[in-house]
């Protein structure tokens, strides 16, 4: 079969919200990666990455929490690279390894709090943390998805949905935006990628990287549910039956303010939201119990149903 | 004559007069409407580096004021007044006053990097909103706003224990800002939750909330963050002066400047 083999056996952060709301989504990225032959191995003893609330405390503190995660991984674990499925926790110790990198200050406040804490300090370039896209992209790829493909997505209509951390800022993301089969920040397209070979029909959508407001969801929930509608609307607009999502905090935004739009705006839609780790462990034979599409808020069971997959 | 990008004059500095005579001459008509010119009575010198001195703002010195942040912001899009380029602006100038009537929207940023993925200066445009909703709160000019709320009850809890519960966070958050749980909206949202969601990882969420999930060994990691935090602070104190507490506006007069 074609495949690299590249990320076959990698450290697995899966954060906060993959061990409570987001459970679908450690699910279905645990399940699929039993299908495709790739070993996780979950970092030990590990803590919140800070996700968007605590570097508005101090962000040398949101750098240190992230830093731990990958010196646990490479120094006790022997690991050279990190997975993570949330955006927010990708997004934070990529900007971790960033500022070690490049900013003194934080290097200072992380040695400090790392060696009053009792464990090794984390070092740039000790590992490469990647996201759950990375990871499926780089070592099965397209070819090799094709050739497992048992229950073909069969045409489904789907918007690739991002959202922010992925791609902002730029400068985290050294290995994005590097010509041909590299990610691109301005027009992600590695999940339209991999869904693509798993027989969906991506529709043109224009809002993959808008913001869905998660770091106010509840906080200025009514902006939240504006930017949502906006986004749940030019999907539909776009002929897509299904939003794909690769974040748990878009996720259940987007689920969320869906509810939220019908009741208090009174604008309701239809477009089913769903992990693409679902789609794909579908698309590999997986049930959709297995992969957990009963447990999401947004119901899409009849959907997989009338699709063959359930 | 017609006053064009009347928009972007504040009303209260309009002022018309159906009938306007000066020097017994009537002017009324094309000449009826005046734009109040504008006194600064109060600079604050320091405003640049106050905002400096706090996370997030280090960099607005490098500002040119080319606007591309306002232009991609998220914010700007849902309200016209959310003007990044322009608080930079008036931080740089040191117009506290002109800047302190945004004071109620500026919290609203939510970090969406657009500013920062299109500023040309690495700005970073979304630490200066940050920043500047600090340094608002600091002088006294606004309550904690929600998100601070928010932040500081997740904070705490991921301090305190290294990791969060999102239920728990939910809770708290819902409570600090006195919100009901009875908004039709939530109870729908868990009705659904309630309807897909097999018993057993029900149990397990509800188990989390009293059985908190905890890192194993985090102990050390709190007590080195904690002192950091308090050395922390005592920098920001050096810096910015005391912590002024907001107080709600009483006499009538107070309240109508609100
Ligand atoms: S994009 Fe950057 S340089 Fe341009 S106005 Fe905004 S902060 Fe200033
Ligand atoms: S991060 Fe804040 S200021 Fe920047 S574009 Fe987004 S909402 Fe606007």
């Amino acid at each position: 079969m074609s495949e690299t083999k590249k990320y076959k056996k990698v450290a697995y952060y899966p954060g906060c919200a993959l061990e409570g709301t987001a459970q679908p989504y450690d699910h279905s990225t645990k399940a699929l990666g039993k299908a495709l032959g790739l070993e996780l191995e979950e970092v030990k003893n590990w803590n919140c990455c800070g996700a968007m609330e605590v570097k508005n405390i101090d962000p040398k503190i949101q750098t240190y929490l992230s830093s731990r995660v990958m010196s646990i991984a490479a120094n006790e674990m022997g690991h050279d690279v990190v997975m993570a499925p949330c955006n927010g926790c990708y997004h934070n110790l990529k900007k971790a390894e960033y500022d070690l990198a490049h900013d003194e200050g934080s290097k200072e406040v992380v040695e400090k709090i790392s060696k009053k804490a009792g464990h090794e300090t984390y070092k740039a370039g000790q590992v490469e943390t990647i996201h759950a896209l990375d990871w499926i992209k780089d070592s099965i790829g397209e070819e090799g998805l094709k050739e497992r493909v048992k229950n073909s997505l069969n045409g489904m209509k789907i918007a690739n949905y991002y959202g922010c951390m992925y791609v902002r800022p730029r400068h985290i993301f050294p290995e994005k935006d590097q010509g041909p089969g590299s990610e691109s920040t301005s027009a992600p397209h590695f999940m339209d990628d991999l869904l693509e070979a798993a027989g969906a029909e991506n529709v043109d959508f224009p809002l993959k990287t808008a913001c869905c407001g998660g770091a106010h969801t509840l906080s200025d929930s009514d902006t939240s549910t504006k930017l949502v509608l906006n986004i749940l609307e030019a999907a539909e607009a776009s002929g897509a039956e299904v939003i794909a999502t690769e974040c748990p905090t878009c996720h259940s935004g987007l689920e969320m303010h869906q509810i939220r739009a019908e009741k208090v705006l009174g604008r309701k839609t239809n477009v089913k939201i769903v992990y693409f780790t679902q789609l794909l462990g579908m698309a590999m034979g997986l049930s959709a119990k297995k992969v957990g599409v009963h447990q999401n808020i947004s119901d899409s069971m009849d959907l997989m149903k009338e699709k063959g997959l359930a | 004559m017609p006053i064009h990008e009347k928009h972007l004059i504040r009303p209260e500095n309009l002022v018309s007069h159906e009938n306007l005579v000066i020097d017994g001459i009537d002017v009324s008509g094309d000449w009826s409407t005046f734009i109040r010119s504008r006194v600064v009575p109060d600079y604050n010198e320091n405003l640049q580096e106050e905002i400096e001195a706090l996370p997030g703002g280090e960099f607005i010195h490098r500002c040119w004021q080319c606007g591309s942040c306002t232009n991609s912001c998220t914010m700007n899009a849902v309200n016209p007044d959310f003007n990044p380029r322009y608080w930079i602006y008036l931080i740089r100038m040191g117009f506290e006053s002109e800047l302190v009537r945004d004071k109620d929207i500026i919290w609203q940023c939510v970090s969406c990097n657009k500013c920062t993925y299109a500023c040309p200066r690495d700005v970073v445009p979304e630490g200066v909103m940050k920043a500047t909703a600090h340094w608002l709160e600091h002088k006294g000019y606004t309550p904690k706003s929600p998100s601070m709320v928010f932040d500081e009850v997740f904070s705490e809890q991921v301090i305190e224990r290294g990791k969060i519960e999102d239920g728990e966070v939910v809770l708290n958050f819902l409570t600090r800002t006195h919100q009901k749980l009875t908004q039709p909206w939530l109870i729908e949202m868990v009705k659904r939750l309630m309807k897909h969601l097999p018993v057993k990882m029900l149990a397990t969420l509800g188990l989390a909330t009293i059985f908190k999930p905890r890192t194993k060994g985090w102990g050390p990691a709190r007590d080195a963050i904690k002192d950091y935090v308090k050395e922390r602070d005592e920098a920001a104190t050096d810096a910015l002066g005391p912590h002024i507490a907001y107080k709600k506006p009483e006499t009538p007069e107070q309240i109508a400047a609100e």
